[in-house]
Order: structure tokens, then C-alpha cells, then sequence
């Protein structure tokens, strides 16, 4: 068998070998990147163009002040984020992170209920002025603060 | 002084640049002889300026910049030491220190390739260097002075006040730049088109010792977020993860296939090619750390002119060595053939397989930043990367196994065959018995083939005697071995962990599996720089009598920052993982507990395959001293038959 293919040959199989599989990887990554990339969105989007319930997306705005009320099981909080035009509320079963609290930002991941609730999976905070979610620090930049105002 | 060091150093790197090319173009110029001690001494000036910046965070030297930034004099010795490379001047620092050091090692040890091939491995090692001399130097002076001094430091990040990630970077970057060499070694052989089996022998210990360094670094960094950060994870595909995941990657595939030039002159090209790929993957790497555009743990340092610099360099460097490939690609000669089946073929397999593997990390890792380019926010996670890389895992475990019981040149399927059938009975068997058991797709293949991998791991001992097996095999069969267990590890924490999330009132006793955890009292405890509440929990394993873990919600107050220490009770087979969240109204306490069933043995694998590297390093330099040790021999006898 192998008496059959030149050395150039066999360098040629290789390499397209090599490609095929590069190529399918890179179709499969970009199949599995538009199914999986979770995109974020603002509460006015969600409220606008609702994500089909189950696709796994973040929601970033303010936790608004008042909102925030812990189940009787004492781990499951609700709470409302908002960003002044509209208010999503929130569910959240887990160990909220340290700085996270009412009229400050955060980032909830997780999915769209069909009732409108967002159930999230895991929620990041603003921790302090260095380590600031991406999307957190845009909004930082005077927008956080009106809409803190808008909030209040 | 240590600024005065670095001066010097970035200067000898240029005249080593400059002497390493000319000696290319006009053989035997005068400037040819200094090459070499001008690296060593090179060396030896940077790690005197490194000596000089643990020297003023040890004493605290608050009139330099950086330590005012990144240390504070309240903080543990072991701390301010490591916060000299903690930051991102620092670090650069270390990596041209350890850079130059290997530069200097190179230039000291390595005879075996033809003068001009080093010379040209020394001139495009400079060459990178020299870049990172321009960046510390021009755009991140580590030694900057404060005038007047701060009256006192800013303190480290206490997520990072840890002794695992004291010593967690370093490991990284001995990783990262001993690909460097790699890279060099690889740039080198094209410029003087001496890509030969010496060649790869050359480079060999180089890849093996950055690739236990990137195997260790990955392991420990893993089990620090696993502890660390309180969610119960090893693994979180953070960018920061796959900036270190990535090179691994690349170094793991230039592993096998150097191997196969060595030993088989085959697959040149591909080689060069590798060791150029690597070396990107770790400047990606440090990219995507260093520059701040990415959101993650790590990454705090945000200051788009070093991204700038950082992505110039990345640029100059890897667009200057892939001309060069492009232009001698096709003067390098072929390699020996072989046949389909062969092991030759098998690392061919794993090759393509770990590289696509690289692709869909990279990609997943690189495509948010593309669509925020776009105007799109994206993340993307688990969900991605864990279907999208199972993909090709399997499949390449699957040869992997099979890959070292074939013979070189070409073989017969049929001759391997019936040392697979034990190990394929055992991985149907424990498929079924799972599936009985009701899994998931993906564990319960990780827990059947991680069964297979160890019985298969160790068949290439099988027919030899224990003593006579030399040190790299050892090396391959126990890193092998150590994968399967990572494996095992993977699978089973995926399939068997439960986790329980609760509010408890102090007494309360709560199950999570076979546990009974009772919370016995919460009481406030101080340290150095922090305050803390903590929990004492007992727990007790099926009625076993109750042993205890202290977990603590702290808060440091230089920067004011709070964290959560998860306490972790291990048994030989799995863990037990429990966090203290905080107080409810009611007086409740929220903890979170995790049961994860053999879940060190990810760890465990991981050092595993890190000790296999380790070995088959040892076995090489080894064998390469006793061979220089007899061809010296054989030069004293001629000269002095010579005499005589």
C-alpha cells in the first residue's frame, strides 16, 4: 500500500487530512458559536425583542431599590433590574455575590422564562472599581448614574 | 540599579541580535564569537534587575510606583514577595528574566546542532526579547519612582493572596517561554534550513520542560479556582483559563510530533510549524491576560496602550516568523514515509486533533472580543466549549490509547488487536453497568473510557522487564495513565456530585450524599489584613464520627474586598465542599455544600501527566549527558594518543 504513494503524494494526503479537519472544527465551532454565545441584553431589548425562553443569555441594568425580597426558604431571592425605560424581574437561587445589593449593578446569567421571569443561573456584581463586569464598566461611564436616577 | 541592569541587558540583546544575522550572511565576522557569552551575561544582568524589584517589595520601598500600587506593609512577607510579579510590569519583568535565562542556558549547554543554527536560534530569541525590553522600558518601567513616596500601599487583590498563586504565574510563564526557545530553535533551523532529527533532539528537553511547567501551572491553577472563588468548579473556560489552556495545546502537539521527527526524520515542516503556533499561543496568551480586554478574574489591569504594544509584538514576531516559513517551507526536504497504520499515523491523528481542538478554543475565546468589535456583547461558555471539544477528545483518546502499542514505519491492526480486547470488554461493561445506572451521554462515556485509557496505558510495559524500561517510556505510559485519571476524575464529578444550597439555623443538621452536616456555631476570627465570620461545621460520612471544616466569609480592608474561603473535607474517594453565604433575616444561615465523588483525581491525573513529562525530561538529558560524557571521552583519548 504505502510502496504505492510518493513521498509527495503522502504529504499531500496529509495536509488534506490536516485541513479537513481544521475545516470541520471550525464549521463546528461556528454552528455551536451562533447556537451557544450568550448575548446580553439590556431590560428595554428584553422587553422589545424577548430571547427565546431556554436560550442562555445575560441581562445586565440596576437592582432597583426596594425590589429585593428572599423566599421563605431563605436562598432564593427576587429582585427587579431595570435601566429606567423598562423592569425585568429576577429570580436567583445561590450565594449572591458580596456586592451585590439594591440601586447598585449587576449581571444575571441565565434564561427567559416564558413568563417573562429571568431565572439566572449565576450573578456577578460590581466588585470594586478594578475588577467591573465588561458590560458594567461601559455603563459606568455616567450612564450607570442616571440610570441609578432614573431608578430611584 | 535594577533599572541601570535592564538597560544594559536590552543593550547586549541587540548586539546579540545583530551578531547572531551577520554570522548568517558573512560567516566567521567578528561579532560571531560574542554571541554566545553576550547572551549569558545578558542573563545574568536581568535577573539582577529582577533580584533589584523583589528587593524593594520585600523592604516595601514605597517611593517606587509599582510597589505603592500593588503591596502594602501590613501584608504577609510571602505576599510581598509574590507581588512583585503579581502585576503586570512585574510580570514582564519575570518573563524576560526567565527568557533571558533560558536564552543563557541555551547559549551555555548546547553543542549538539551546527554553530549556525544556534547562532541563529540565540539572534531570534534576541529578537523577541529585545521587544519586551522595548515594552518594559518605554511603555511599563517597573522601577518608576513616586515623588513624594505614598504614605502607604494599595494592597494586593486578596483573591490573589493566596500561596498556591504565589507561586501559580511563574509556573505559567516558565511554561510560556520555554516555548520561546521552541519558537527560536524553530526560526533558527529555518534560517540555516537545518531542520534534521538533531534538531528535534535539540529542542525536545526545551518543549518537555515549558510543557510540565504548563501542565503543573494549569493543575494548580485549576484547584485555586476550584477552592478559591467558592463555586464549586474546576473548570470555567474563563478566557484567562484558555489563555494558558491553549498553549498547552500547541506544546502538547509539538511534543508528539518533535518525538516523531527525532526518532523518525518525518514531519518537518509540520514541526517548524508547531513550534511557531506554540509560541503565538503563549503571546495570545499574555495578550489576552496582560491587556485588559477581557473580563475575567484575572484580568483587572485595564490600560489599552499595552494591549497595543503587547498585539505589535505579537504581530512583528509571529507575521516575521510565518514569512520565513512561507519563503523555506518548500526547501525543506521530505520526510520518511509511512504507512497508514503506524505510529508515525497515530501522532499524525493526534496532531490534527489537538489542533482542532486549538481552533475551537481559540475561537470561542476570541469571538467575543470579534463581536464587540461588531457591536454585539457576547459571552460564550460551558455550553460551547464542552460539547464543541468532547467532539474531538474522544476520538483522539481513543487513538491515544491505541497510538503507542503500533510500531513505527507500519504495522497490522491485527497484531494490536488482542491486547485491545480485554480493555474494550471492560469499557463495554462499564458502559452498560452506567447505563443501567442512568447517565448523562458525556460522563458516562468519560467514566468507560477513562477505565479503558488505564488498563490501556499500561499494556507497552506488558512482556518487558520493569528494570530494563527505559525513562522516557516510563514518562509516556504514566503521563498516558495520568490523562485516563483526569478523565475518571472529569466524569465522575460531572455525574456523581449533588450539591445542596440551604439556610440553616445554627444546630441544624443538614444531608448533602452520604453526608450529615450540622452547623455547630458562627463566631468572628481576625487575621493579619482581614476580619472574617467563620462557620464550624460537623461533618460526619454514613455515621462515621464528625470531623470539621471552618468555612469563613472575610473582609480585607486594603482594597476593602470580600471573599469567600470554602473549607474542603477530602476522603480518598471525593470531597466534600461546603461555603458560608450570609446571614438571612430570620438568622438563618445560607450554606452551600457540595458532595463531589472522586473529584481529585482530576488533580491527581494532572500531576500525574505532569510527572510523566518530568520523567521522560530526566531520561533524555540523561542520555544526552552520557553521550556527551562518552564522545568527550573518545575526543581525551585521541589527543592523547595523539601526544603519545
Amino acid at each position: 500500500m504505502s510502496t504505492a504513494i510518493k513521498p509527495k503524494h503522502q504529504r499531500l494526503v496529509l495536509v488534506l487530512a490536516a485541513l479537513a479537519a481544521l475545516i470541520a472544527a471550525a464549521l463546528l465551532a461556528a454552528w455551536a458559536l451562533r447556537n451557544q454565545a450568550s448575548y446580553f441584553y439590556l431590560p428595554a431589548e428584553m422587553a422589545t425583542k424577548p430571547p427565546a425562553a431556554d436560550r442562555a443569555v445575560r441581562l445586565g441594568g440596576m437592582v432597583e431599590t426596594g425590589s429585593l425580597t428572599t423566599a421563605p426558604d431563605g436562598v432564593t431571592i427576587s429582585f427587579i433590574v431595570g435601566d429606567g425605560k423598562a423592569k425585568v424581574p429576577v429570580m436567583f437561587t445561590g450565594i449572591t455575590p458580596d456586592l451585590f445589593k439594591e440601586g447598585s449593578g449587576v449581571v444575571a446569567e441565565g434564561h427567559r422564562r416564558a413568563d417573562g421571569t429571568f431565572v439566572a443561573d449565576n450573578l456577578l456584581a460590581k466588585h470594586d472599581e478594578k475588577y467591573v463586569p465588561r458590560e458594567m464598566q461601559q455603563m459606568s461611564n455616567g450612564e450607570a448614574h442616571q440610570k441609578v436616577e432614573a431608578t430611584k | 540599579m535594577g533599572l541601570a541592569a535592564l538597560w544594559l541587558a536590552a543593550a547586549l540583546a541587540a548586539l546579540q541580535l545583530i551578531g547572531g544575522f551577520l554570522s548568517l550572511r558573512l560567516p566567521g565576522n567578528p561579532l560571531e564569537p560574542v554571541v554566545r557569552p553576550t547572551a549569558i551575561v545578558q542573563a545574568a544582568l536581568v535577573a539582577v534587575a529582577f533580584a533589584c524589584l523583589i528587593a524593594v517589595f520585600w523592604r516595601t520601598d514605597l517611593s517606587v510606583a509599582l510597589v505603592a500600587e500593588n503591596s502594602h506593609s501590613a501584608k504577609p512577607l510571602l505576599y510581598k514577595i509574590a507581588g512583585a510579579w503579581g502585576n503586570h510590569e512585574g510580570s514582564m519583568l519575570l518573563w524576560v528574566t526567565i527568557m533571558a535565562l533560558a536564552g543563557g542556558c541555551v547559549a551555555l549547554l548546547e553543542r549538539r546542532l551546527p554553530e549556525r543554527t544556534i547562532l541563529a536560534t540565540l539572534a531570534a530569541q534576541a529578537f523577541v526579547s529585545l521587544g519586551f525590553y522595548a515594552f518594559l522600558l518605554i511603555a511599563s518601567n517597573p522601577f518608576a519612582r513616586l515623588d513624594p513616596a505614598a504614605p502607604e500601599g494599595q494592597g494586593l487583590n486578596p483573591l490573589l493572596q493566596d500561596p498556591g498563586l504565589a507561586f501559580h504565574p511563574p509556573t505559567l510563564y516558565i511554561g510560556y517561554v520555554g516555548l520561546s526557545v521552541a519558537f527560536s530553535f524553530a526560526v533558527g533551523a529555518l534560517l540555516t534550513r537545518e531542520v534534521s532529527p538533531a534538531f528535534a533532539r535539540a529542542m525536545r528537553p526545551w518543549v518537555l520542560g515549558a510543557w510540565i511547567f504548563l501542565t503543573l501551572g494549569i493543575t494548580a491553577g485549576s484547584y485555586w479556582a476550584y477552592y478559591e472563588l467558592g463555586w464549586g468548579g474546576w473548570w470555567f473556560w474563563d478566557p484567562v483559563e484558555n489563555a494558558s489552556l491553549m498553549p498547552w495545546l500547541a506544546a502538547t502537539a509539538l511534543l508528539h510530533s518533535v518525538s516523531v521527527l527525532a526518532s523518525r526524520n518525518a514531519l518537518r515542516a509540520w514541526t517548524v510549524m508547531l513550534g511557531v503556533v506554540a509560541f503565538a499561543m503563549s503571546m495570545i496568551g499574555t495578550f489576552l491576560v496582560r491587556s485588559g480586554v477581557l473580563t475575567s478574574v484575572h484580568a483587572f489591569a485595564v490600560d489599552p496602550e499595552r494591549g497595543t504594544f503587547i498585539l505589535a509584538l505579537l504581530t512583528i514576531n509571529i507575521g516575521a516568523a510565518l514569512t520565513i516559513f512561507a519563503l523555506r517551507a518548500g526547501t525543506v526536504s521530505e520526510g520518511e514515509r509511512f504507512a497508514v497504520v503506524s505510529r508515525e499515523s497515530a501522532l499524525v491523528f493526534n496532531n490534527v486533533m489537538l489542533t482542532a481542538i486549538l481552533g475551537i478554543v481559540l475561537l470561542g475565546t476570541l469571538y467575543p472580543l470579534l463581536a464587540e468589535a461588531l457591536g454585539a456583547q457576547v459571552s460564550v461558555g460551558p455550553p460551547y466549549f464542552n460539547p464543541a471539544t468532547a467532539v474531538f477528545v474522544l476520538p483522539m483518546l481513543v487513538v491515544m490509547a491505541i497510538g503507542p502499542l503500533l510500531r513505527w514505519r507500519r504495522d497490522q491492526f491485527a497484531r494490536v488487536r488482542p491486547v485491545l480486547i480485554l480493555p474494550l470488554l471492560v469499557l463495554i461493561g462499564v458502559a452498560i453497568w452506567l447505563t443501567i445506572y442512568g447517565l448523562h451521554v458525556l460522563p458516562l462515556l468519560g467514566i468507560a473510557l477513562g477505565t479503558g485509557l488505564l488498563m490501556v496505558a499500561l499494556v507497552p510495559l506488558r512482556g518487558r522487564r520493569l528494570r530494563t524500561v527505559t525513562l522516557p517510556l516510563w514518562g509516556m505510559v504514566v503521563a498516558h495513565f495520568g490523562i485516563g485519571v483526569a478523565l475518571l476524575g472529569v466524569a465522575c464529578d460531572s455525574a456523581f456530585s449533588t450539591e445542596k444550597l440551604v439556610a440553616a439555623r445554627v444546630g441544624e443538621t443538614v444531608a448533602v450524599g452520604p453526608w450529615l452536616v450540622r452547623l455547630s456555631r458562627i463566631e468572628p476570627v481576625a487575621g493579619p489584613n482581614w476580619t472574617a465570620l467563620e462557620a464550624t461545621l460537623a461533618a460526619s460520612y454514613s455515621g462515621a464520627a464528625a470531623d470539621e471544616l471552618k468555612p469563613q466569609a472575610r473582609s480585607f480592608w486594603t482594597p476593602v474586598q470580600q471573599t469567600n474561603e470554602s473549607a474542603i473535607l477530602t476522603r480518598w474517594n471525593g470531597q466534600l465542599y461546603t461555603v458560608l453565604g450570609e446571614e438571612a433575616d430570620d438568622g438563618r444561615w445560607q450554606l452551600r455544600l457540595w458532595w463531589k465523588p472522586f473529584v481529585t483525581l482530576i488533580w491527581l491525573g494532572g500531576m500525574l501527566v505532569a510527572l510523566g513529562g518530568a520523567l521522560a525530561l530526566l531520561g533524555r538529558v540523561a542520555s544526552d549527558w552520557r553521550r556527551a560524557i562518552a564522545a568527550g571521552k573518545i575526543v581525551y583519548r585521541r589527543q592523547r594518543q595523539g601526544r603519545g
